[in-house]
């Protein structure tokens, strides 16, 4: 009875775990331009800390590398659909923001939209 | 009703109190400061005034527990506990008025791990965490017998960073060189004075109350003491705010500003003349220091007025000092799209004043419990007349 | 005493002292290897910024220069907003003028009283050499960069408002609201403080603030913009030739925006 038991709950817990699609998976779109910052890997890693490091060194001391430009990222990554890095559930940083639960604050006050897409008046 | 009950009645209304300030705390972070009374020129409002208020008696209050300490004087010993625990009450009620009120107070941890120590805000965030940590290792020693022969040390670090503090937090106002409200050293001392009044009125009324409730009677050499240096106390700070006016006035350039807040300003010159000089320190001094008064309800009626014309004097000052336009043009008619040039009308609003309340509510709430649960009432029969 | 213990002890003492020697050597390179492995990251990421930068980026603001303003309140007609509407429009600000509205740069009009002599001149923030702002600010958001502009970085303010009380120009403005579709060039939201930045984001671009090329492009030319610290720069001559005032110069704070005909 005890093993019939277990068997039932490790059978539960297996199918539990590969039909995991109640949070859907994050679908990156294709990104214009060639060749990001670094390789996928390496950015996915440590893409928050590029950013942070870079915008101490760009606010405080003026150091503007093209590169490591928050505007760079999203004129590449923005969906065509939304237009936007942040719109969409679907859109690039938010669609595996909110598949790792790590919340961005960054377009409380960023833009995230490449310029030019963006409305002239903030209003 | 018996004394359970009254006790979970006031944590009742007070963490009511509490709750409704963290909900307009959250409003306001939802839908910004725009909610408030609060602009771009009046820019720090009602909750100033409650947090400001709650800080300075929190830095005053502990007066009792350093006479006791320090000085080893008999009839504050036995008050020292209660006077520790009302000083964190307040300073922590004080401190979330102020954290909540902040543009992101989910930034509290930025605040808390950068520092600009050029900047008195930097070195009052540091002053006022210290100060929780003092107090709380102040009334260690005073609870745990083994440790009070370092009362006193203890006590007169608490003394001397008190200082600091209140400085700290008169200095806020007082290094603002381009406001004719501020700018001026004597507020310093000014708010080292008055913390010295509004510490110990609030002490008297929380004294009173419990006693009342808990069937202890107060001796009446004992509040006749406490009840004179109220009286001293609430004198030396008219005085001093007597001075910062009195010296304004002669200056040329501060007689429109000075003008402003005395006569022609409307609210502004009624709270302070009516509200602060006669029923915040006039009366009061007259309640306790007259020898036909100095009765338990006089006594009480004077600390409830020292209160409320504290809360006058604050806002007076920090939003009437705001309301006056800066002289950014002297000897010129200024006008312009904001506000240069013109009396700003500050109307507070719901969220503000729940906020602030909050504030009491939580300092409320942690001095029932505190007085619940651990033996912070004084107790008389023991200590009076014996040189401790 | 036996010479074979002594050996003996020797050996011993020798033996134990290689030992050491050999745990200190490990304990070293054990030591050396976590310390690289915890560094390696973080020179990698320092390599790829690096080897990422292009020429001109990793200079940054240059220290020996110090940008200013002249504005020539003569030049300055009362009614006309033209500096403050391009503001407006560079920076995304909206064109409310509430007491909850920002407003980064205004028009005043002021009239002496003495005498009822009126001038038109815009007032924004003044960029000191000496802020007050950025002394009185808790956690150094607000901050003078080393050409001489002053910023609020808005990834440290906690919006405590009381560089709003220190600037004695109110140049600072406090945002109330949530904001949506800011400029991709100014990042800005509420619950921070924010004012001129002297368009610093056309500036390390090699261009003028936004409202310099308004004024002058609509045939007024009452604000320059330039170098005050280069000698060359047309700002450093016209100060240099003409009557030039600092609002407030009592304070002291040297600002870096000059008024003539005040």
């Amino acid at each position: 009875m005890k093993s019939v038991l277990a068997a039932l709950l490790f059978a539960l817990a297996g199918s539990a775990g590969w039909a995991a699609d109640r949070v859907p998976r994050p679908a990156l779109g294709a990104a214009r331009g060639e060749q990001c910052v670094a390789e996928p890997a390496f950015m996915r890693r440590n893409h928050m800390d590029l950013l942070k490091h870079q915008r101490d060194e760009t606010v405080h001391r003026g150091v503007r590398d093209p590169r490591a430009s928050l505007k760079g990222c999203i004129d590449c990554h923005a969906s065509a659909e939304t237009g936007s890095v942040a719109a969409a559930k679907t859109d690039f940083c938010v669609s595996c923001h909110s598949y790792a639960a790590v919340k961005v604050d960054c377009f409380e006050c960023h833009a995230s939209k490449p310029a030019g897409k963006t409305m002239a008046i903030a209003r | 009703m018996n004394r359970t009950h009254l006790y979970y009645l006031l944590l009742a209304l007070g963490g009511a109190v509490t709750l409704a300030g963290l909900g307009a705390a959250h409003v306001m972070d939802e839908h910004g400061h725009a909610i408030t009374g609060m602009t771009n020129q009046v820019v720090w409002g009602l909750p100033h005034v409650f947090a400001i208020f709650l800080i300075v008696a929190a830095s005053g209050v502990l007066n009792v527990a350093s006479v006791g300490s320090v000085f080893g004087d008999p009839v504050y010993k036995p008050r020292s506990r209660l006077s520790g625990l009302l000083c964190l009450a307040l300073l922590a009620g004080g401190l979330m008025v102020l954290m909540l009120d902040l543009g992101r107070p989910d930034r509290v941890i930025v605040a808390a791990t950068h520092y600009n120590f050029k900047s008195v805000f930097a070195w009052n965030v540091f002053l006022y965490s210290g100060m929780f940590a003092i107090v709380a290792l102040y009334l260690w020693t005073m609870f745990e017998r083994r440790h009070a022969v370092h009362t006193k040390a203890v006590g007169v670090a608490a003394l001397v960073w008190r200082f600091v503090l209140t400085t700290g937090t008169g200095s806020i106002f007082g290094f603002l060189v381009a406001r004719q409200a501020y700018q001026s050293a004597l507020l310093a001392p000014l708010f080292i004075v008055l913390s010295f009044a509004w510490g110990l009125a609030v002490f008297l009324v929380a004294q009173s109350v419990m006693y009342a409730w808990n069937g202890h009677v107060l001796p009446e050499t004992v509040r006749r003491r406490l009840a004179r240096l109220l009286g001293v106390f609430v004198g030396g700070g008219l005085y001093l705010v007597a001075v910062y006016h009195l010296t304004n006035l002669y200056f040329a350039r501060q007689g429109a500003f000075e003008a402003f807040i005395l006569r022609d300003g409307g609210v502004y010159p009624w709270l302070f003349w009516a509200g602060y000089v006669v029923a915040g320190a006039l009366l009061p001094m007259l309640l306790v220091l007259h020898p036909r008064l100095g009765r338990p309800r006089c006594v009480m009626a004077a600390s409830l007025l020292v209160i409320a014309g504290a809360f006058a004097l604050l806002y007076v000052f920090i939003i009437g000092g705001q309301a006056y336009p800066l002289d950014i043009f002297p000897g010129y008619a200024v006008t312009s799209s904001f506000a240069d040039g013109a009396i700003e009308t500050y109307r507070p609003s719901w969220p503000e004043l729940l906020l602030g309340l909050g504030g009491v509510g939580a300092a409320f709430v942690l001095t029932t419990i505190g007085v619940h649960v651990l033996d912070f009432l004084p107790r008389d029969d023991e200590s009076v007349g014996v040189k401790a | 005493m036996n010479t074979g213990d002594t050996e003996a002890r020797n050996d011993d003492a020798s033996g134990a002292r290689e030992a050491l020697a050999g745990r200190r050597a490990f304990l070293g390179i054990a030591a050396a290897g976590a310390g690289g492995a915890l560094l390696a990251p973080g020179i990698h990421l320092i390599e790829v910024a690096q080897a990422a930068a292009p020429a001109g980026a990793a200079q940054g603001a240059n220290p020996k220069v110090r940008w200013g303003l002249l504005i020539d309140t003569t030049k300055c007609a009362s009614g006309c907003n033209e500096c403050v509407t391009a503001c407006q429009t560079e920076n995304g600000l909206g064109t409310g003028t509430s007491p909850t509205d920002p407003q980064w740069i205004r028009k005043v009009e002021i009239k002496e009283i003495k005498t009822g002599r009126t001038a038109s001149l815009p007032v924004m923030c003044q960029h000191c050499a000496e802020p007050p702002c950025v002394d009185v600010c808790p956690t150094g958001a607000s901050f003078k960069r080393a050409d001489g502009i002053v910023l609020v970085d808005r990834h440290i303010c906690i919006g405590c408002r009381y560089c709003m009380m220190a600037c004695p120009y109110k140049a600072r403005s406090f945002v109330h609201e949530p904001l949506a579709d800011q400029k991709p060039d100014v990042p800005r939201g509420k619950g921070c403080v924010e004012s001129c930045t002297l368009c610093v984001h056309r500036v390390d671009r090699g261009g003028q603030p936004a409202c310099v090329e308004a004024c002058a492009k609509a045939g007024h030319h009452a604000m320059l913009f330039g170098d005050l610290n280069d000698p060359a720069s047309e700002i450093a001559q016209r100060v240099r030739q003409v009557a030039t005032t600092q609002l407030r110069a009592d304070l002291a704070v040297d600002p870096g925006v000059r008024y003539a005909g005040l």
